[in-house]
């Protein structure tokens, strides 16, 4: 569905992201990992069309993104931003996920059809926020501001779903409930998606493939058992940890304590 | 705390009916008093009396003259509102007056409207606002990408150029151009021109047609620009396509009736503390109040020391920021 080839890009002459290379199968849950700087969502900026490649291609279904218009993307890829709406807008809840429907809009179309509304209510009540549709956005907390925009992006009927630490500002309850819909999606209707995580924990539990980023580069593509040992995340976030395996999900598990040397 | 939205086509007919009202209370007052009563026999029957001439030869055209710029303003501050995302730019912010203003003081003070007749003086207004349109976008556009921070400061600055230029312009007139400078720039809805007017009304509500087009990209513009490129507008065309549009409402304007301050930036605000920053009503509300308002003022400017004359953009300044001041002390979010 995805595939980047030689993508090397950055911002001005300044290359943050060098020569990265993955394909990216259908049904996928891809979790892109790597330390502050390495380019996490460069890629993604790279991969939603907002920053254009210095060199290489990233193709989707086998097309160039660059030879796709921008509104025949936004109907075949959807992206939620991290920690969303920090500023005000004085709209309710069922207007903001409505603006997810924008890339079906014909030229002449000013009124949201009933498919629109049909499609925007079935992506708040996957989300749980149905209830709260009337809601204005300001009033909103966190944890609901970024379901609300899960919704959204929802609504845009996607094929490919991507997201910028979806959990970061959460509290536990939060990042569960949504990384829990977001494998959900995953499974049940068989949305491709890639998200960047900060939590190497939660990128082990929920992602069934992961991609660490070291400097620009792409240090390793595999199953989170692949990638996370202890080696790797020493030599990549120069910290010592140990690495379990999880009693039931037999994902490994990461930690980290005083005096590590002591222990190892 | 849930609250429902006033239905839009309420806000149509309520703001539809202010229009109606603000324009037949213009057409009935005035210096020579015209009772209601005569107005209507005139109407029906009265062509080719002083009242008539009065009534459609001087007020009609006027009113006309307001509606269309009054639209063509609030439209321009709504378009540009969103694209800066910045509720303090208005039309006028740009420079594009400031050109037009610089190009008509020159025409005045080398005494070309002379030689060149009466629409020698819109036609360097227009000139000067496409010369800074052109000027800001070649500034601007940096490999094909439309930096709207570096245009916003742009424009200012050639705002205060032009103003120097402008003052030194006066400095070196006689009496006489520097009184016309003066009046043209305050600005006045007075013009005896048909064709003009037609023009304005043309340009004002074509500026209307073409932006309601982009109802939704305004909509998702005024989240931010990667959030639109997100949501599938081509940013970079909407943004160059609607400044241009914008430029052009507000170049015409001012290069027909001079500098009417604060319409452009009072109505927008107002309209959207009322209707919300959906660009579907937004865009026709915001025509219709910057209509009703601009009518409105010009009526008092006429009437308040009739028989003489107040320049409308004192009393669009005192009463739209009385307003403005007002509603924002009862903004929800203050």
């Amino acid at each position: 569905m995805l595939e980047v080839k030689g993508l090397t890009c950055g911002y001005n002459k300044r290359f943050i992201l060098k020569n990265i290379n993955f394909k990216l199968k259908n049904h996928a849950l891809l979790g892109i990992i790597g330390p502050n700087g390495s380019g996490k969502t460069t890629l993604l900026r790279a991969i939603t069309k907002i920053i254009k490649p210095q060199k290489g291609k990233i193709l989707f279904e086998g097309r160039d993104i660059w030879q796709m218009g921008f509104r025949e993307l936004a109907q075949k890829m959807a992206f939620v931003p991290q920690a969303p709406l920090s500023y005000e807008v004085d709209m309710t809840v069922e207007e903001f996920v409505l603006l997810g429907r924008i890339p079906y809009h014909k030229v002449f179309q000013f009124l949201d059809t009933k498919y629109d509304k049909a499609v925007a209510k079935k992506a708040m009540a996957l989300t749980h926020t149905l209830n709260i549709k009337d809601r204005f956005i300001p009033e909103l907390s966190g944890g609901e501001r970024q379901l609300v925009y899960l919704a959204r992006a929802l609504a845009q009927e996607p094929k490919l779903l991507l997201l910028d630490e979806p959990t970061a500002h959460l509290d536990i309850a939060h990042q569960i409930k949504i990384l829990d819909l977001i494998k959900n999606l995953n499974n049940s209707f068989k949305l491709t998606v890639i998200i960047v995580l900060h939590d190497l924990n939660l990128a082990s539990q929920y992602c069934n493939e992961l991609i660490l980023l070291n400097n620009g580069y792409l240090y390793k593509m595999g199953t989170p058992q692949e990638i996370l040992t202890a080696e790797i995340i020493e030599h990549v976030y120069q910290t010592k940890v140990i690495v379990k395996e999880k009693f039931v999900s037999s994902r490994p598990y990461i930690f980290w304590d005083f005096h590590m040397e002591d222990l190892t | 705390m849930d609250k429902k939205r006033i239905p839009w086509f309420l806000f149509i007919l309520l703001f539809s009916i202010m229009l109606l009202v603000v324009s037949v209370v213009s057409f009935s007052v005035g210096t020579s008093h015209i009772t209601f009563r005569k107005i209507i026999s005139t109407i029906l029957n009265g062509k080719q009396t002083i009242t008539h001439t009065i009534l459609f030869d001087i007020r009609l055209p006027r009113i006309l003259l307001a509606f269309a710029i009054g639209g063509a303003l609030s439209i321009a501050g709504v378009i540009l509102q969103a694209m800066f995302r910045n509720p303090l730019v208005e039309p006028y912010t740009l420079g594009i007056s400031g050109g037009a203003a610089l190009f008509v003081s020159l025409n005045i003070a080398l005494k070309l409207n002379q030689r060149f007749g009466l629409l020698s003086l819109p036609t360097s207004g227009i000139l000067g606002s496409i010369a800074v349109i052109l000027i800001l976008y070649v500034l601007s556009v940096k490999k094909g990408v439309l930096k709207i921070q570096g245009l916003l400061l742009t424009g200012v600055m050639i705002s205060f150029i032009s103003s120097s230029l402008i003052m030194l312009i006066m400095a070196v007139s006689h009496t006489e151009g520097l009184h016309r400078i003066v009046f043209w720039i305050m600005g006045s809805l007075e013009e005896s021109n048909s064709l003009l007017l037609k023009l304005m009304l043309l340009v004002s509500f074509l500026g209307l047609g073409i932006s309601y087009l982009f109802c939704f990209d305004l909509n998702a513009l005024s989240l931010g620009e990667e959030e639109a490129l997100h949501l599938g507008i081509n940013v970079e065309r909407t943004k160059k396509f609607l400044f241009v549009v914008a430029s052009m409402l507000t170049g015409f304007s001012v290069s027909i009736a001079g500098i009417i301050g604060f319409v452009g930036l009072f109505v927008p605000h107002f309209v959207r503390m009322m209707v919300g920053i959906d660009h579907r009503i937004l865009l026709i509300s915001a025509f219709l109040c910057g209509a009703s308002f601009l009518i409105l003022c010009d009526t008092l400017a006429r009437i308040i020391i009739s028989p003489l004359e107040l320049p409308v953009g004192v009393i669009t300044g005192i009463v739209g920021g009385g307003l403005f001041i007002y509603a924002l002390t009862k903004k929800k979010y203050a």
